[in-house]
């Protein structure tokens, strides 16, 4: 009976009214910034600066157009990497997944560059690429394409058997079980890898424009320590933060409609 | 009217090695005749390599000795003219009814005006014409099967193995599609290999029941049924056939038992 109890607590689902989704969140932000306001009278501005502070800052920012530079060049670098680590991830991932040898062949190479983080290619960039976009989109290209690849791999694996039997049994040539079988099969898992190396990609941007770089988010947040600008850094980290959740969303947005197209009930 | 031989499987054998690497047969010596036309059904308990034996009539398997040979030609690997319907369908997902309907069509260059009527007109066989533009998930299990009978008569295949096609759905619904079979078997006149494990199904659905028993699987009987149609379910002369096949079932069980002891 007390195990039933549980099971009912733990299962009930829970409904928020419209309202709460909202008021529940501004608390927690409220808070936070009441603590950081205490904390930022026990220190120097340029150490921690008060949160009207850091308002001002992003006023500043905004209102002469500075960050919208930064976001422009940030976003250039991101897609450009990012659809590079897509395209060459999606086309290694369905060649590896599909012809079990190629991939015997290449995995431990493939799991032996995986777990080097892409800041451990600093050097290597500066030296490959010198200075200005290619470094920068050379470091978010590889923070993307190594979830890319390894889930597609992982999804081309795992199609159902039966799907390639039934193709089998019409008649499917081979060419046809890639794009009419696999590629549609194994897409939603495909969708997952891309929404993974989209944070990762994001996290990386930052860094990689902090090498080398004259311009973006990164070099904001590096440029404004040279200037002890501390509002401008947080400033900036918010605008990444910021930026961030929106690509997320729109991510999750685009991810649920493809599944829907496609006939995939989302799992939740 | 004479009938002649569509499918003949001759001396087959299916050998797996088991865990401690000793040889056992999961299918001994079958031999069976599949006739033009006719609905024949694989009954036994499961583990009898009934799905075994299906599988490699359908080409998906290959037997160890003796072979499977359609219209005379052995059967190698899987073809369009023996269509295969799965236990769990394998419907695609990403696909609409019509779509999955259309695929062996479009796989096999059917033009793409040609193949849409095709389909829809064998959507509409089954009675699914309201849900064309469904996707799988937004079925019920039979009206997903339904979905999977429509795709595999679009090729217009000469034979259909059925591999208990029925066993996901609730009773009321699979007597519904029982009946379906029957019409649409009457309908279009195909071979039809069907297995189960379901007696009344057997005895509702075939011309013929090859009843099979376990260890090693092997066809222990094969049983006219000597019933007209349409068939009724509560009639007597039903209720004697299958109190027989039941019989013949319990036998063939009781033997294994003997086997063990």
């Amino acid at each position: 009976m007390k195990k039933k109890e549980i099971k009912k607590k733990i299962f009930r689902p829970v409904s928020f009214l419209p309202l709460e989704k909202i008021i529940y969140p501004l608390i927690t932000l409220l808070a936070f910034t009441g603590i950081w306001h205490g904390l930022s009278t026990m220190y120097p501005t340029y150490q921690l600066p008060s949160p009207l502070d850091v308002c001002r800052g992003m006023m500043e920012l905004w209102g002469e157009g500075v960050i919208w530079e930064h976001i422009r060049v940030s976003l250039f670098r991101f897609s450009v990497a990012y659809f590079l680590a897509a395209a060459s991830g999606i086309f290694l991932g369905l060649l590896f997944g599909w012809h079990i040898r190629l991939h015997a062949a290449f995995d431990p190479f493939v799991q032996m560059l995986r777990p080097i983080s892409p800041i451990a290619w600093f050097p290597l960039a500066i030296l490959w690429f010198k200075v200005g976009d290619p470094p920068a989109i050379f470091i978010i290209y590889l923070a993307a394409f190594f979830p890319i690849l390894l889930t597609t791999i992982a999804a081309v694996r795992s199609v159902e058997h039966i799907y390639l039997q039934v193709a089998l049994n019409f008649g499917t040539r081979e060419r046809d079980i890639l794009t009419k079988i696999i590629i549609p099969a194994a897409f939603p898992q495909i969708m997952v890898g891309l929404h993974l190396a989209l944070g990762s990609a994001w996290i990386h941007l930052v860094a990689g424009e902090m090498l080398g770089a004259q311009s973006g988010l990164g070099f904001l947040i590096i440029d404004a320590r040279n200037f002890l600008r501390t509002d401008w850094i947080i400033s900036g980290m918010i605008f990444i933060g910021l930026l961030g959740l929106a690509l997320d969303k729109c991510m999750g947005w685009m991810e649920k409609r493809i599944n829907l197209l496609w006939g995939h009930v989302m799992k939740n | 009217m004479e009938k002649t031989v569509k499918i003949k499987v001759d001396g087959l054998y299916k050998t797996y090695l088991d865990a401690r690497g000793r040889v056992y047969d999961a299918l001994k010596k079958i031999d069976l005749e599949v006739y033009e036309g006719e609905l024949l059904c694989l009954l036994g308990p499961s583990g009898c390599g009934k799905t075994t034996l299906l599988r490699i009539m359908a080409g998906f398997e290959q037997p160890s000795r003796g072979y499977v040979a359609i219209d005379g030609g052995i059967v190698e690997k899987p073809h369009v003219k023996y269509m295969i319907l799965f236990q769990n369908y394998g419907l695609f997902p990403w696909r609409t009814v019509l779509g999955n309907t259309e695929y062996g069509l479009e796989v096999n260059g059917v033009p793409a005006r040609q193949r849409k009527e095709k389909a829809m007109e064998l959507v509409r066989l089954v009675g699914l014409e309201k849900f064309a533009h469904n996707h799988p998930h937004q079925l019920s299990g039979g009206m997903q099967q339904r979905t999977a009978v429509a795709r595999a008569l679009a090729v217009d295949p000469e034979v259909i193995f059925m591999d208990e096609p029925l066993g996901a759905l609730d009773a009321m619904t699979r007597l519904k599609m029982q009946e379906e079979i029957v019409r649409l078997w009457q309908d279009k006149r195909k071979t039809i290999v069907f297995v189960t494990h379901d007696i009344s199904e057997a005895v509702y659905l075939s011309d013929r029941i090859a009843i099979m028993s376990l260890s090693p699987g092997r066809i222990s009987k094969l049983v006219d049924v000597p019933l007209g149609r349409p068939r009724n379910r509560s009639g007597a002369d039903f209720a004697r056939v299958q109190d027989f096949i039941y019989a013949e079932f319990e036998m063939s069980i009781r033997e294994e038992i003997d086997y063990y002891i």
